[in-house]
């Protein structure tokens, strides 16, 4: 195995943890809400997973309970943002500092419990594909999952009524309202569902890829998640992108070192960052797809 | 332009917060009211979580023994303090809350500590693992132990095992301590396998899971079978070379428990009796000018070392085992050590040459890596 393949192989695996979160948050960002507790809605994810991994001895079975709690950490920003008229921005970081703590408190006694990974399978034939088989197609099954959600997310948005409602609640609320429809219950449904996703993402790091828990082990990838969201123009694809981009570089940190290659170290840190920029602003700029005019009114109000 | 600048203004905090890592701001102080009636209070500061079955969780741990073996102490402390202007707010609510003896655990605290027991002289701060070139005031010291020692008998460990000759070494920043025991494994390693390599990764965090595991990969991938790891937290690593069926060398804490077979042994902090002899020269009212108003460090020679050996795991026969305690014997007599010459630099040029023993000053100082070591230091 090579430099590149290590570099491909180990980005899907950390991509992957941004890119949960980020469809995630791509959704609930379409009907309006931003949520910066995204960071905080994946360590929820993240402990919640984990400790049901360690109780009832599956991996999936604390995938779920992981989506659940961070639906719940949404519902809570959603209720404060979309019943309560709070600050989204203000919300979010509340989410974030709050879901910090609590995971840190509660997380203690979980810290290197052992649980049952989620094994890694490597899907028939497309697996046995040289070179793009190994990349794509050896993974735990989260990584699979969170393909099949971009194509997802994507014909929800762009091929269903329902999408049609979703993004038309995050341009023109009133005009929801007015053909008889329900824009708040619209984004409450998106954020809590969002938050789901990065719910799954923490997971994916807790008990997919490092299978471990630590406090505050998102490390502000969540973050990242939002950024790339911004940058990614809210397109899936683009977020897809993004967010792989973003794992390949930070794997591709570890293993120019593992060769021996001698490269400054401030480089090989902002790498991740810097790549995932560029590509992304270079990107969207060709895209006629800009913010959901509700997002920006509620951001512009708010501050 | 209403639009644009809602929009940026949202940018701009998501692209800062996540370019800073703005993360880890829980503190969790467990104090509680101030003291009195010659009981002295004692408070620790913590930059991880203090259960991360590592460096925090010994400084931890070891907090406790103190409560427990010194009747006149009362004990607080506070994990997750960053390494920033907070650890001075925190020093200060622990004064606030009666503290007479601060003990700033982590590196990154020492500019902080050191400051904080200037402008409180009736304050004495203590930092584990600084090194001071000058004048001490009369209310600060630092303390430490010869951690390359015992991360010596490590390597060993590792060497004995290896089948493809790497080893692999995660660590967080080039610091001193870390550059001495890179290259200390590497010569501890070279004792029992000739061959031994050891490749390095860096994470630019003390504890980053995710950075940890594609370091590990990347390690593992590359055909190497012992990993380990100056970090501060190390189950990451510990269950990355469990998955891939290597060993690991472990660091900071005894996590033999984590995989017994896997796991090959390691080092230990053992702070309890440094603490106790430091707090008890204090309120002894002899510590002005004692050995821990200075740059205190243990070593094997004094015998008393805090960082020691941690237990073996059953991968390791009795012969290696044995040829390990020998060794660790050895490093008790006076002018041995890990780094006796000749040493030779990556490039063959000599660092310390032939029937020479560094002071642990000048091994504190390296700035190089031995041959052996596959990769280089980032420069800073």
């Amino acid at each position: 195995m090579n430099g590149i393949e290590q570099a491909l192989i180990g980005g899907v695996d950390g991509g992957t943890a941004i890119l949960l979160p980020g469809l995630g948050e791509l959704v609930s960002q379409r009907s309006g809400v931003v949520n910066l507790g995204t960071e905080g809605c994946m360590l929820a994810g993240a402990l919640a997973s984990y400790a049901a991994a360690v109780d009832f001895h599956s991996a999936w079975v604390g995938v779920v309970i992981g989506m659940l709690a961070g639906s719940l950490c949404g519902g809570l920003h959603a209720w404060l943002v979309v019943k309560r008229k709070a600050d989204q921005l203000a919300s979010g970081l509340v989410i974030w500092f709050l879901a910090l703590g609590v995971t840190s408190v509660f997380g203690s006694s979980f810290i290197n419990k052992s649980v049952p990974p989620i094994a890694i399978w490597k899907i028939p034939l497309l697996g046995s594909i040289p070179w793009v088989g190994r990349i794509l197609f050896d993974h735990d099954g989260l990584v699979y999952l969170s393909f099949v959600l971009v194509a997802a997310v994507w014909f929800l948005l762009y091929r269903t009524r329902m999408g049609l409602t979703l993004r038309a609640t995050g341009e023109r609320p009133e005009v929801v309202a007015a053909t008889g429809g329900h824009p708040d219950r619209v984004k409450f449904l998106a954020v809590m569902l969002g938050a789901g996703l990065a719910g799954i993402g923490g997971a994916q790091l807790s008990v997919g890829y490092v299978d471990n828990w630590f406090n505050d082990m998102t490390n502000g990838y969540g973050f990242v998640a939002v950024a790339v969201v911004l940058f990614a123009a809210w397109r899936p694809v683009t977020v897809f992108l993004g967010s792989m981009m973003f794992g390949v570089a930070l794997a591709a940190a570890s293993v120019i070192q593992a060769h021996g290659i001698a490269v400054n170290q401030y480089l090989l840190d902002s790498l991740p960052y810097v790549i995932t920029l560029i590509a992304l602003v270079a990107f969207s700029r060709r895209g006629s797809s800009q913010a959901p005019e509700g997002l920006s009114k509620a951001l512009t109000s708010s501050g | 332009m209403r639009f644009k600048s809602g929009y940026r203004r949202l940018l701009a905090i998501a692209t800062v917060v996540a370019g800073l890592g703005l993360a880890g701001c829980s503190s969790s102080p467990a104090s509680s009211s101030s003291s009195s009636g010659g009981t002295t209070t004692v408070g620790f500061i913590m930059v991880g979580n203090r259960d991360d079955y590592g460096y925090n969780q010994a400084v931890y741990s070891a907090s406790q023994t103190v409560q427990k073996d010194l009747s006149k102490v009362k004990v607080i402390t506070a994990d997750n303090i960053p390494e920033n202007d907070t650890v001075t707010r925190t020093m200060q609510s622990m004064v606030d809350s009666g503290a007479k003896i601060i003990f700033a655990t982590s590196y990154g605290y020492y500019p902080y500590a050191l400051k904080f027991a200037q402008a409180n002289p009736s304050v004495y701060v203590f930092h584990q693992g600084g090194y001071l070139n000058g004048k001490f005031p009369p209310n600060f010291g630092t303390y430490w132990g010869e951690a390359f020692e015992p991360v010596s008998l490590g390597g060993m460990a590792a060497g004995a095992v290896t089948k493809t000759h790497k080893l692999g070494f995660v660590y967080a920043f080039p610091i001193s301590q870390t550059i001495g025991n890179i290259d200390a494994f590497e010569l501890g390693a070279q004792m029992t396998d000739p061959s031994a390599q050891t490749y390095i990764v860096n994470t630019s965090n003390w504890c980053d899971p995710l950075k940890q595991k594609e370091a590990a990969q990347a390690l593992l991938s590359q055909g190497v079978d012992v990993l380990t790891q100056h970090q501060d937290c190390q189950a990451t690593v510990i269950e990355a070379a469990k998955a891939a069926n290597a060993y690991v060398v472990g660091y900071h804490y005894d996590a033999k428990s984590l995989d017994p077979s896997g796991w090959l042994t390691g080092s230990a902090w053992n702070w309890a009796p440094v603490y106790e002899n430091i707090i008890n020269a204090v309120t002894g009212g002899h510590f002005a000018g004692s050995q821990y108003n200075a740059n205190w460090v243990g070593t094997f020679a004094n015998n008393d070392n805090p960082l020691t050996l941690a237990s073996f795991g059953t991968s390791v026969d009795s012969a290696t085992q044995q040829k390990i305690l020998s060794e660790e014997d050895l490093l008790k007599q006076p002018d041995e050590s890990v780094f006796k010459g000749p040493i030779y630099a990556q490039d063959g040029s000599v660092i310390f040459p032939a029937g020479t023993t560094p002071t642990y000053a000048q091994i504190n100082n390296l700035t190089q890596l031995v041959k052996g070591v596959v990769g280089s230091l980032p420069k800073s």
